[in-house]
């Protein structure tokens, strides 16, 4: 009766989060979805606690209230900018979670009193292989997340690490993994003779920890940032596989139902993240490409010897004000200047003199899937007048100007015609179709080897050097004064 | 072990065909809303950590415990923190 009781509860919070997911179709209704998700969620843990016989109430209440509070502090003292790392740290909890419960289900198995516990039965070699697999994409989603987590908040450096023969210890590492997995088969059938922490299978079980641990950290230090986007949409995915795993290994539906809902989700966003740079999966996670500042190799076509037009911000007020069109292309840049609330308000006062302003988000703009977005809705911008880059392409050629905050590759003619580029074939944002386009930049940054960008040096293109957010509260004075 | 299997493959193609229609203005809540649902292993931290009466499954459980109830209640809150800010032209 109690165990139907339960497997109806889990039910209802699997509908809950399907028809909560489901509601993100639209951002009208996406607030309440995520309600709805969270309330199957609440669901779960209520029917969880008060209608299976708990050994030990006091200590679980008091773990969600410790898990609850530092969750709940992080979620609120987080600004959005720091957005992309506290995403991949929840991740890392999360694989975390998943490789620990296997962990502490090897325990149960292995307990001196197993046989009484367990109700005589086994560890069976089944168990022994979903144990495994959930340890080891646990472990890889913990490390994995926390070298993103590391690269996105600037503690590791963003460039691509990478040593020579990683792919030679990666393949020993997945070898050592799979032995593991061996002894832990064929060690399964009887209970512990030695005991829990020295019995072969805790050993190999930690073995696993160990490889997942390794590969997770491999995984991830290789992606240069630019990249970053498609390690952050795949850790995702991995963090839902591990908690699909785990319900394997307890054979609980709730589990399995949440963790594919979240693996085939990640997997998606990965694969959008993908095609919108025209790179495989494994072209992206082979490593190497694009650091925080530079890309990697070079046109052949090099631009050198050629100027730029630089421009100061009275002539872009000027500009900006006589314009019938406007579009503004954020990247990276900008989060990185904080200068989103800056554009929002050079919008506001362009509107008031009877400009059309638009917002033209590249998918793989920023460091993870949606990040510009998030930061303009920030900034109050309507979310009606960001275009994704398949509806606003078109627009560019009736464009008087389009402004270029932070962003580059993506805007990057080179990548329509030059073969030679590392980014030939990307679909782009035809910026340089726009009757004038200015690109806000720090510096031309002479001298590192990074992908040249050939729309710096068009004849309508006017570079606008200094930090972004100064140089739009400047423009925005001009504008005011005319 | 079966039957898992079906449940695992189902609910997969029902987030691949619900997840697909979302926009990519959405991505980022997207992300952190489902990395919230993956939190899901409080569950089975639960059910490890607090019905097995074996010491070393119940310290291991609890701090799965405790990382898993961070990635739920921090996950679900800052995605509403994001998405209370989407707002359409007045």
């Amino acid at each position: 009766m109690k165990q139907n009781l339960i497997d109806i509860a889990y039910l209802v919070s699997a509908i809950l989060f399907i028809y909560g997911l489901k509601r993100l179709q639209s951002p009208s209704t996406a607030r309440g979805g995520n309600r709805l998700a969270a309330l199957g969620m609440f669901v779960a843990v209520v029917a969880t606690l008060f209608v299976q016989n708990l050994l030990t109430p006091v200590q679980m209440l008091a773990g969600l209230v410790v898990g609850g509070a530092f969750g709940a502090l992080l979620a609120r003292r987080v600004e959005m900018t720091g957005m992309p790392e506290l995403v991949a740290a929840f991740n890392g909890f999360g694989g975390a979670a998943s490789a620990l419960v296997a962990g502490a289900e090897v325990a149960r198995f292995l307990a001196p009193n197993a046989a009484e516990l367990m109700g005589g039965s086994v560890l069976s070699g089944a168990d022994a292989v979903t144990i495994s697999l959930s340890i080891l994409i646990g472990m890889i989603t913990f490390t994995g997340s926390f070298i993103a987590f590391g690269k996105l908040s600037g503690r590791i450096s963003g460039n691509p690490i990478v040593f020579p023969g990683a792919r030679l210890v990666t393949v020993v590492i997945v070898l050592g993994a799979v032995g593991a997995l061996a002894v832990m088969v064929s060690g399964a059938g009887d209970f512990a003779t030695p005991g829990f922490p020295a019995d072969p299978v805790v050993q190999a079980a930690l073995g696993i920890a160990a490889a997942g641990a390794l590969l997770g950290i491999l995984l991830v230090l290789p992606i240069g940032g630019a990249d970053m986007p498609v390690v952050v949409a795949l850790l995702n995915s991995y963090s839902g596989l591990a908690a699909a795993a785990t319900g394997f290994v307890l054979d609980n539906t709730a589990l399995i139902v949440s963790g594919a809902l979240v693996g085939a989700s990640g997997l998606i966003l990965t694969t959008i993240m993908c095609k919108a740079m025209n790179r495989s999966l494994l072209n992206v996670l082979a490593g190497g490409f694009g650091g925080d500042s530079a890309g990697q190799g070079g046109s052949a076509s090099a631009v050198a010897g050629q100027t730029v037009n630089a421009t100061t911000p009275d002539d872009v007020a000027i500009l900006l004000s006589y314009a019938s069109k406007v579009i503004f292309v954020p990247g990276y840049g900008m989060a990185v200047a904080q200068a989103q609330h800056a554009v929002r308000e050079l919008a506001d006062e362009l509107a008031k003199k009877g400009v059309v302003v638009k917002y033209a988000v590249h998918p793989v703009a920023g460091r993870m899937p949606g990040h510009m977005n998030v930061l303009l809705a920030e900034a109050n911008v309507p979310y009606d007048q960001l275009y994704e880059m398949d509806e606003i392409n078109g627009e560019f050629e009736t464009t008087d100007v389009a402004v270029v905050i932070g962003a580059n590759d993506v805007v990057n003619p080179a990548a329509r015609h030059d073969t030679a580029s590392p980014i030939y074939g990307m679909p782009i944002l035809n910026v340089d179709q726009a009757a004038t386009t200015i690109v806000l930049k720090r510096s031309m940054r002479p001298g590192y080897a990074g992908v040249d960008n050939e729309l710096f040096y068009n004849a309508n293109n006017q570079m606008l050097f200094g930090d972004a957010k100064e140089s739009i509260t400047e423009v925005i004075n001009e504008i005011k004064a005319l | 072990m079966l039957s898992n299997l079906i449940v695992f493959i189902l609910a997969s193609i029902i987030g691949s065909e619900v997840i697909s229609k979302v926009p990519q203005t959405l991505h980022t809540p997207l992300m952190s809303g489902s990395n919230a649902i993956s939190g899901i292993t409080i569950v089975g931290a639960l059910v490890v950590a607090g019905m097995v009466g074996d010491p070393w499954a119940m310290y291991i459980g609890l701090a799965a415990l405790i990382f898993a109830t961070t990635n739920v209640v921090g996950g679900f809150l800052v995605t509403d923190r994001m998405l209370q800010m989407f707002k359409k032209k007045d």
